[in-house]
């Protein structure tokens, strides 16, 4: 019976976000905070080997009391949280979420391929390194089978099916699997499971943000009027 | 020196065009991992090339840059942003204890620190950001940096003996896509389509102008995730796909906040839209106001006969 420990982090809803007009910053007050998508995907996944193999599913939140009701309600037995700390990048994240794991019974660690605020990528594969465990990146489906999983990983132009023994660890994409969307009835029995906070050890640095400022987009805005214009910019431009 | 390592060719050499730059400005050496043809990486800008038989396992890379790492001691280490690159770097910098920036579309030397900028928070915004300890490792979005190349230039070749541990993980098939297969991600031409569109048959209208131009078909938010007229794979926008080619053309879509971000990376976009007043026109290169029924039928034609 597999063990299951999903990494999740919230983050804010960006389509709320706004832009300070005078410095260029984004505003965040008042925004909305939601599971990042893949991260769910992640989290239906383990939730969907849970139901094959029976088991049990454990998330590991970066975020507040209401992203583990998310996923408690989605269906994850247990959570843990980590709320935001300043000061942290991907180096001490991974040193974090794995001093935790290292604490827990795992066969596999399921994580979103990139968190959709940061698009780094960089969780997953650090979390394996640190916990010197094989790590098959951008899978699209899954297999358990014996103490082995089968990935079929997604490449540029190809697609690698790929095998290594658990414990693993595994990022998914968004195509994997279409998250469910938990009941009422869920979502009020999710108050019954267990919240663990944690409070993580300040960790090292490596990259220090210095700005992060609204980019304005500089197209050519030109109206034609004519097809037979238009026509001759697309050829010209493809 | 600076290390420059990527498992695509081409990425490879144009981040060789961006070390050399840097190396310049450090007067320090430029040394690439060997990826394929020797005398190219040195027109590119290499001084060194470190010739070594990597397969193509991600366990095997991020030992062999490691191993190098230890060795050599470089002050920069840029790695080509693809999929594989995404996943060697950070465990690379995890190794050794660096952060890490992916899908830098700037680098830059301040005072001895590399600072790199990439897109965040739905590509709205740019991030800056120096890394602190070296090596400073940072992976550089693929089609972003220019190949300079001078056939004058030569280096030193240097052997690497390497006999890899066996990988944690195996490959037991890998699978061609075929070319409708090809992530939209990929895609250099898309025609998208939005709301503009009244009926679920019409998408042939699309198709065939996508068809006669060689691209894919595209489509906003409401295409895809209201309607379900086109699969998921194919919405453009900040919660669908992000993507990045040579010719984006816009076609009945208004061009809200969300779609614009998914947009930001192409070279040149098109709009035909109705609304004069459509946010689209001020988010794209070339437009036209009109109707779609009208203007996509007779420029599908023109284009066959002039392509």
């Amino acid at each position: 019976m597999p063990e299951i420990i999903v990494c999740l982090k919230q983050i804010f809803d960006l389509g709320q976000i706004r832009v300070d007009t005078s410095t260029k910053c984004p505003l965040t007050e008042g925004v909305a905070r939601k599971l990042s998508d893949f991260d769910k995907n992640a989290l239906e996944e383990a939730l969907r080997i849970k139901e094959k193999h029976s088991g049990k599913v454990i998330a590991i939140i970066y975020g507040t009391k209401d992203a583990a009701k998310e996923a408690l309600a989605m269906g994850a037995d247990e959570a843990f949280i980590y709320q935001y700390t300043e000061e942290i990048d991907h180096l001490g994240i991974a040193a974090i979420l794995a001093g935790s794991i290292q604490q827990l019974k795992y066969d596999l660690i399921l994580c979103g391929e990139a968190s959709i605020d940061e698009y780094s990528f960089q969780t997953g594969p650090r979390l394996a390194q640190v916990l010197g465990i094989p790590v098959l990146t951008y899978a699209r489906k899954i297999e358990l089978n014996d103490g082995e999983i089968i990935v079929e990983r997604e490449l540029e132009n190809r697609y690698e099916v790929s095998k290594t023994k658990l414990p693993a660890l595994v990022t998914v994409t968004k195509e994997i699997n279409q998250p469910r969307i938990p009941t009422l009835l869920q979502i009020l029995g999710a108050s019954k499971k267990s919240i663990t906070e944690m409070s993580p050890m300040k960790q090292e640095v490596g990259v220090k943000i210095l700005s992060i400022l609204a980019v304005e987009m500089k197209r050519k805005e030109v109206i034609v009027k004519e097809i037979d214009e238009l026509a001759k910019v697309i050829l010209s431009e493809k | 020196m600076i290390l420059i390592f990527s498992d695509d060719n081409e990425t490879a050499l144009e981040i060789l065009g961006k070390g050399r730059e840097i190396a310049d400005s450090m007067k320090i050496e430029l040394g690439a991992i060997s990826f394929g043809n020797e005398e190219t990486i040195f027109a590119s800008g290499a001084d060194k090339i470190y010739s070594i038989n990597i397969a193509s396992s991600s366990d095997h890379i991020v030992e062999v840059i490691s191993n190098l790492n230890d060795q050599y001691k470089p002050e920069i280490i840029l790695i080509g942003g693809t999929k594989l690159g995404k996943e060697v770097a950070p465990r690379i910098a995890q190794r050794s204890g660096v952060g890490c920036a992916t899908d830098c579309i700037d680098c830059s030397i301040e005072k001895g620190h590399l600072i790199v900028k990439r897109f965040v928070l739905g590509g709205r915004f740019l991030e800056t950001l120096r890394l602190l300890r070296k090596p400073l490792i940072a992976t550089l979005l693929p089609g972003k940096f220019i190949k300079k190349v001078d056939k004058t230039r030569n280096g030193e070749i240097i052997k690497i003996p390497y006999n890899p541990v066996e990988s944690k993980v195996h490959i037991l098939e890998v699978k061609k896509k075929a070319p409708q297969e090809l992530k939209i991600e990929e895609a250099d031409i898309i025609i998208s389509v939005g709301r503009g569109l009244k009926k679920k048959e019409d998408i042939k209208l699309i198709e065939s102008l996508a068809q006669a131009l060689g691209g894919a078909v595209g489509c906003s938010r409401s295409i895809a995730a209201d309607l379900k007229w086109l699969p998921e794979e194919r919405w453009v926008g900040l919660s669908g796909h992000k993507v990045k080619p040579k010719l984006y053309i816009a076609i009945g879509i208004s061009g809200q906040v969300q779609h614009i971000a998914g947009i930001r990376d192409a070279k040149t976009i098109i709009a035909i839209n109705n609304d004069p007043n459509a946010p689209i026109f001020k988010a794209c290169d070339y437009g036209i106001v009109g109707d779609l029924y009208e203007i996509v039928p007779k420029l599908t034609e023109k284009l066959k006969k002039q392509v």
